[in-house]
């Protein structure tokens, strides 16, 4: 018979047989065996946070700047609950994450037992799937299975809640054998039928657009590979969504930009007018779609998505795939390749035409301002002095989320991390510390906002601890920017709560903190500022000074449809928006 | 889309018996705005530990295409189907029916009692406990054929329901 471990020895041995180096955590007393595990042993490294939130944004950041899975490790009670917030991030964003929590010994579950929370009723929805073990010989088994369920198919958070008396208990270890789960089997393969009349569409159209989204970048860099080919092949043009930027690169004339509420007027009008729409792992979200039955009246559709659940949920789609984007990109390819197609030159060369025209109209430009620094000017110059395959953008949420959007360029996958689904404020700066982790030798920096930046600054200091230099770059305008925008847009230019109070001096903060700090206030010190920034060793807060009212073009109101943008040159903010269009978010 | 005619679906799910499962399920269909009519569960292989659901819900076409979807991502679930519009099938429910009363109405009530087939498990001098299976339609008409008789009380499973034909879903 194998040697009996206990179950915070079988945690630590499933982590290292799941090929996890490093973990995001904070300790408390219902993972201290854990904990004590992690103290005698130096294969993995944890990384000590300031708050759980905290831990789960950079599992988040690890995770998609890798390819790799992001594990999490927080108490009971208020452990459990602060990861909340990153757990359902993370579901939005289909992102691969175990969060491993402690819980109260089994037989004080259910007695209100002291940091007793219920762990798998909290997390059920905000987690691809949950466990709560309770015999310490299932405890291997489901860590793996964990780890299969978080990685597959579409990636998500699982949570493990493992009691204290269970981390104690002896039992046996079992290796990871080739995991087949009982019942959860995804789909990796497209059904041939489907793709062929996916080519038979593509093939034909006269007006056609790829909608590309972040499911390329969770089917890997081969996917982007793939992606580019197919493209390039075709010579049709490209859009990509919030999540899916890097996948294509920017610098290509085919790639129309981000589509979407704040994305380009080429790229809408684009997927307005096509005949035939090329969705490649992307969900129809309603900052893309706007109003549904106005939603590109006249295409066909192709969706290649690996969640049935995301098939006709909010478009109804002529040809449906489901399966892997490298896989099915690769069969596509394949198919389209051996039919030996010729895209019609002529209709295309005239949708061309009608694109240039659109992007003729220079949707991203923007007044300069010699006096005061335009954030879209900030993040210009930060692009052109930081750009480079070792670059990492994060974001927090807000107007400055989507300058960093429309203005950082990105040419590779894997190097730009945002909060899309859930627009969590306080992504940015614990996302920067995970992807450092994952990139030490990478520069990475957060794209922020003054007001998100204050919901987990205290990561500054994890920063600090495990010398990972990230650069916190705020565009601070003194407002909750995005919220302020909406404010003038709907509700007559009143701006409820929407002011930044009592900010703290970022430079003098930054010092607190034992970090730099550097601020910008006019365009001409911007270059030799970022410069400093660049050149520091340790982490940054960069206290960019923008002008304050700056909004954020183009844009989409809700409710209204894509051939509806409000652009920069439009007056000012006084649009009609419909009743129906001010009740949606 | 919002055109779509709404119609009544019965989805008969299999699932991995492990605690939680139910609540999977319910929470989904909380969580996403569904309606459940009705719900039934049970163990149906003990060795493999594999549960049936049988949901009775009513949506759109899009609806019941998106429960179907979302029901099968969940990790315990083993498959998902569609009874009414997938194959044909059987559908029976069981219910309670306490019906007090006397003389005239008594008789009335034990009188339509054997039109439904319904069986006697419990009676007093001014009371019956009727047991009777169908389906849900007739279990509807029965229950209010007895509401001016003296009706008390129900209690119902909700529907079971299993494809015709010799082979499992
Ligand atoms: C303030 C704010 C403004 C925003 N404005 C915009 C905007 O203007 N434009 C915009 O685009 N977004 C915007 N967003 C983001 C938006 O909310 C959504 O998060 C985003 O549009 C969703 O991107 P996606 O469709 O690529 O889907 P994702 O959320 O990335 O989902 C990926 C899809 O791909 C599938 N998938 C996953 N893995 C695979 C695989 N291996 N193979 C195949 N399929 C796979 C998944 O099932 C899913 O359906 C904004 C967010 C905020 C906070
Ligand atoms: C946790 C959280 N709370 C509230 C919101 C709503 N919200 C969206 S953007 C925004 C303002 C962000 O302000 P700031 O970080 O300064 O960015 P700016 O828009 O000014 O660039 C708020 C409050 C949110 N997205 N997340
Ligand atoms: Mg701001």
């Amino acid at each position: 018979m194998e040697k009996q471990i206990n179950g915070a020895k079988i945690v630590l041995q499933a982590l290292r047989d799941n090929g996890v180096q490093h973990i995001f955590g904070y300790p408390g007393g219902a993972v201290l065996p854990i904990y004590d595990e992690l103290f005698q042993q130096e294969d993995i490294e944890h990384i000590l946070v300031r708050h759980e939130q905290g831990a789960t944004h950079a599992a988040e950041g690890y995770a998609r700047s890798s390819g790799k899975c992001g594990v999490v490790l927080v108490t009971s009670g208020p452990g459990a609950t602060n990861a909340v917030t990153g757990l359902t991030d993370a579901l939005m964003d289909s992102i691969p994450m175990v969060c491993i929590t402690g819980q109260v010994p089994t037989h004080l579950i259910g007695a209100d037992a002291f940091q007793e929370a219920d762990t798998v009723g909290i997390t059920r929805a905000c987690t691809k799937h949950n466990y709560l073990v309770k015999d310490v010989n299932d405890l291997a088994r489901v860590m793996h299975e964990a780890f299969y369920v978080a990685t597959t198919g579409r990636p998500g958070p699982v949570v493990v809640d493992i009691p204290k008396d269970v981390q104690f208990a002896m039992g046996n270890y079992l290796k990871p054998t080739a995991v087949k789960h009982k019942s959860y089997q995804p789909k990796v393969k497209g059904d041939m039928e489907a793709i062929n009349a996916a080519v038979d569409l593509i093939a034909n159209a006269k007006k056609p657009v790829f909608y590309t989204g972040g499911g390329v970048i969770n089917s890997g860099p081969q996917a982007s590979q793939l992606l580019r080919e197919f493209v390039k092949l075709t010579g049709y043009p490209i859009t990509s969504t919030l999540m899916g930027l890097g996948s294509y690169p920017s610098a290509d004339k085919q790639w129309l930009g981000m589509l979407g509420m704040h994305g380009t007027y080429e790229a809408n009008l684009a997927m307005h007018d096509c005949d035939v729409m090329i969705n490649i792992g992307a969900r129809f979200d309603d900052r893309i779609t706007g109003a549904l039955d106005k939603f590109s009246p006249d295409s066909k559709k192709i969706h290649i998505d690996i969640d049935p659940s995301s098939i006709n949920k909010n478009v109804v789609v002529d040809v449906p795939i489901v399966g892997d984007v490298a896989h099915v990109l690769e069969d596509m390819l394949r198919v389209y390749k051996s039919r030996a197609v010729t895209p019609d030159k002529k209709a295309l060369s005239s949708w061309w035409k009608e694109i240039e025209g659109w992007r003729d109209r220079n949707c991203l430009a923007y007044r300069k301002d010699d006096k005061a620094i335009k954030p879209q000017y900030a993040v210009e110059r930060l692009y052109e002095l930081t750009k480079g395959p070792d670059t990492f953008i994060t974001t927090e949420v807000g107007q400055h989320q989507m300058w960093a959007a429309q203005y950082y360029r990105f040419e590779d996958p894997n190097r730009w991390m945002t909060s899309g689904g859930l627009g969590t404020m306080g992504y940015g700066i614990p996302a920067a510390v995970g992807v450092q982790v994952a990139n030490p030798k990478g520069l990475v920096i957060d794209i922020a906002g003054e007001a998100s930046a204050m919901m987990t600054m205290q990561e500054l200091s994890t920063a600090v601890q495990h010398r990972l230099p990230i650069k916190i770059f705020i565009l601070n305008n003194e407002y909750m920017g995005m919220v302020r925008q909406w404010q003038e847009l709907l509700h007559g230019g009143r701006y409820s709560n929407s002011y930044s109070e009592a900010l703290p001096d970022f430079v003098k903060l930054a010092e607190a903190y034992g970090a730099t700090g550097i601020r910008a206030e006019k365009p001409s010190e911007l270059d030799d500022a970022i410069k400093r920034m660049v050149d520091t060793d340790g982490p940054v807060i960069f206290d960019c000074i923008v002008t304050k009212e700056e909004n954020c073009f183009p844009m989409i109101p809700s409710g209204a449809a894509h051939n509806d943008m409000l652009l920069a040159d439009d007056q000012g903010l006084e649009v009609e928006v419909s009743d129906e269009g001010k009740a949606l978010v | 889309m919002s055109e779509q005619a709404t119609a009544t679906h019965t989805i008969s799910v299999l699932v991995d018996n492990e605690a939680g499962v139910l609540a999977r399920v319910i929470g989904l269909f909380s969580g996403r705005g569904y309606n459940i009519d009705s719900l039934t569960v049970a163990e149906v292989d003990q060795s493999a530990h594999m549960s049936r659901i049988t949901i009775v819900t009513s949506g759109t076409p899009q609806v019941i295409e998106q429960i179907k979807a979302q029901l099968g991502r969940l990790v315990p679930v083993h498959r998902v189907v569609d009874l009414t519009v997938e194959c044909e099938s059987v559908e029976r429910e069981l219910a309670l029916v306490k019906v007090s009363g006397k003389g005239e109405a008594r008789v009335e009530a034990l009188r339509l009692s054997e039109a439904f087939r319904a069986r006697v498990v419990d009676a007093t001098p001014e009371s019956f406990v009727f047991e009777i299976t169908g389906n849900s339609e007739k279990i509807d008409a029965f229950i209010e054929l007895m509401t001016p008789l003296g009706l008390q009380e129900a209690s119902r499973t909700g529907a079971a329901a299993l494809a015709r034909g010799p082979e499992p879903m």
